[in-house]
């Protein structure tokens, strides 16, 4: 009875309307929006110039061995090679270390040394690559070369510093990961008789997966993407490395540093233009594998299991 | 005497930012009983627990004085294995906490990080825990989807046959059934019994009742300190201290 009367009760007209609910909505969908329109501008702009090479060129030539702009030869493979070569070396010694040391930082180092190691690790992720390419062209180079190589200025010199500028975003990245791992799972471990190190290897690791392949992902994000220190440390040689046990040790040439160098330099619209544009959507292809790879890896349902805390 | 499974003496333990949370306490506990420890919170129930088998280790910094015999010998002692402590005095906690993986996996962690590697003993553990936890009958047929699927209730039995798969001496519960409906709280409370036939569990239990459904002996703590241990009995219908008849009564506070 009383029920119904409540309802008859209930005015006809819809609550007032909060305009300052309705301002931030609509300010939070915009800064969404942007970002999604930002990307697909910039994919935009990158075809437009870019199209020409994968038009123009036979995909023959376009992946052929030689670069030798001036003559019209645009064979990309060298420049992949030399990108893959690096930044492959630069992951391989950067992974283990990033994430030996987030291991060593979150579960095993006393507070008084995480909290001087933190900031430390925070710092090195400041220092312009500028500086570090300098560092490797006076310190790094003229090791390598005294060690036996033809010069010191190769992939394995660039691969060093891009292992070295990925390490701050790979550790701060992965600790996270680690600190977020309920403290119940290492009590509930513990509580059936693990060690420290099965505690970390069998239940905090596989916890934290998802979180360490998006610091690994950014990790390698960052060696793809950087241009500095290739220009300066790898050698700038476009030609394919011989395949050797010193496969590491000859100069090469990245994608990003062939762009860099040569963009001052060409005629607006030539092919040759499109063509550095074309290298660029290439690298925004290859991210972009990456990334899909990456969150197959993670795996869908466990991404949204963070999230909803389910 | 020599019954003692655990003998508790002139405990004292100080937490690393300086508070007391156990202050002289001495108990002992029987073989094959269910051994209930009570009190308000913050009265070093939890804290107790944890010193058992020495889960109170991963509190840097915390000190602690007198000693705990399992079986005779000090935890504490200087080439005590704190591992193998772990695997005889297992505890389970107030929130269940399945590892990550399927249900046979959480089940058989223990025994894989035991180094036991016989799948026939696994696989026989498995069914014996389930059987014993009484969530045998509800999981049998899906022993290989993630623990995370399970609910609350049930996960929280899991957790109570992860500890039975190592076959522990004792098992230590922390509030096992806090969060649980009555039905899941009956149905834990209904395995406890069958268990003591085979191990002596120690429990802080989720309220006054379900402490006096289930204990042999009850022991009453309050601010760190024991009031008063005696059998269930006398501890929940002739109590010797006042504070003991107050908090059981619900006067307390």
């Amino acid at each position: 009875m009383s029920a119904t009367k409540l309802e008859t009760s209930t005015p006809d007209v819809s609550p007032p309307v909060r305009w300052g609910e309705k301002i931030i909505e609509g300010l939070i969908w915009a800064a969404g929006l942007s970002t999604i329109l930002i990307v697909a501008l910039i994919f935009i702009f990158l075809l437009k110039e870019g199209l020409p090479t994968f038009l123009d060129i036979p995909l023959r030539q376009l992946f052929g061995k030689r670069w030798y702009p001036i003559e019209g030869m645009f064979g990309l493979a060298s420049l992949l090679a030399g990108t893959l070569l690096v930044t492959a070396g630069a992951v391989i010694i950067t992974v283990p270390l990033g994430i030996v040391t987030a291991i060593y930082l979150g579960e095993f180092a006393p507070p008084w040394q995480r909290e001087i190691l933190k900031p430390l690790i925070e710092v090195l992720a400041g220092i312009p690559s500028i500086v570090l390419g300098f560092l490797g062209w006076v310190a790094l180079a003229p090791i390598i070369q005294n060690a036996g190589a033809p010069t010191g200025l190769t992939a394995f010199t660039g691969a060093l510093i891009l292992a070295y500028m990925a390490l701050p975003t790979i550790i701060s990245i992965s600790e996270d990961a680690l600190y977020a791992v309920p403290k119940e799972y290492r009590d509930g471990a513990l509580a059936i008789g693990a060690t420290q190190w099965q505690t970390i290897w069998r239940v905090v690791l596989p916890a934290a997966k998802s979180g360490i392949v998006i610091a690994v992902m950014l990790g390698i994000g960052r060696a793809i993407g950087e241009t500095m220190v290739a220009l300066m440390v790898t050698g700038n040689a476009a030609n394919i490395p011989a395949f050797g046990a010193d496969i590491m040790f000859q100069p090469v040439r990245t994608m990003t540093a062939t762009i860099a160098a040569e963009m001052g330099e060409v005629a607006q619209g030539s092919l040759h233009y499109s063509v550095l544009f074309g290298i660029g959507i290439l690298l925004f292809l290859i991210t972009f594998a990456i990334n899909s790879l990456a969150r197959k890896l993670v795996g869908g349902e466990s991404v949204r299991r963070k999230r909803t805390g389910f | 005497m020599t019954n003692d499974k655990i003998a508790v003496n002139n405990l004292f333990f100080t937490y690393p930012d300086g508070t007391e949370a156990l202050s002289n306490v001495s108990l002992n506990i029987a073989a094959n009983q269910i051994f209930v420890l009570f009190g308000p919170a913050r009265s070093g129930k939890t804290t107790l627990l944890r010193l058992l088998n020495r889960l109170s280790d991963l509190l840097e910094g915390a000190r602690h004085q007198g000693d705990i015999l399992f079986n005779g010998e000090s935890v504490f002692r200087r080439n005590a294995n704190v591992i193998e402590l772990r695997r005889k005095i297992s505890m389970v906690f107030a929130i269940p906490t399945p590892l990550p993986g399927s249900i046979r996996q959480n089940l058989t962690y223990g025994l894989r990080m035991a180094g036991i590697k016989d799948k026939v003993l696994h696989e026989a553990r498995v069914e014996t825990s389930l059987q014993q936890a009484g969530l045998w009958d509800e999981v049998k047929d899906r022993l290989d989807t993630s623990a995370f699927a399970l609910s609350g209730g049930q996960k929280q039995r899991l957790c109570i046959a992860r500890s039975l798969a190592l076959e522990p001496e004792v098992l230590v519960l922390d509030n096992p059934t806090s969060g649980l409906d009555p039905l899941s709280t009956a149905v834990v409370e209904e395995s406890l019994y069958d268990l003591k036939e085979q191990y002596t569990i120690v429990m802080v239990p989720h309220s006054v009742q379900q402490g006096a459904r289930v204990a042999d002996v009850a022991a009453f703590m309050l601010g760190g300190e024991l009031v008063e241990v005696c059998t269930a009995d006398k501890m929940f219908m002739n109590p010797q201290d006042q504070r003991t008849e107050d908090y059981i009564t619900g006067r307390f506070g």
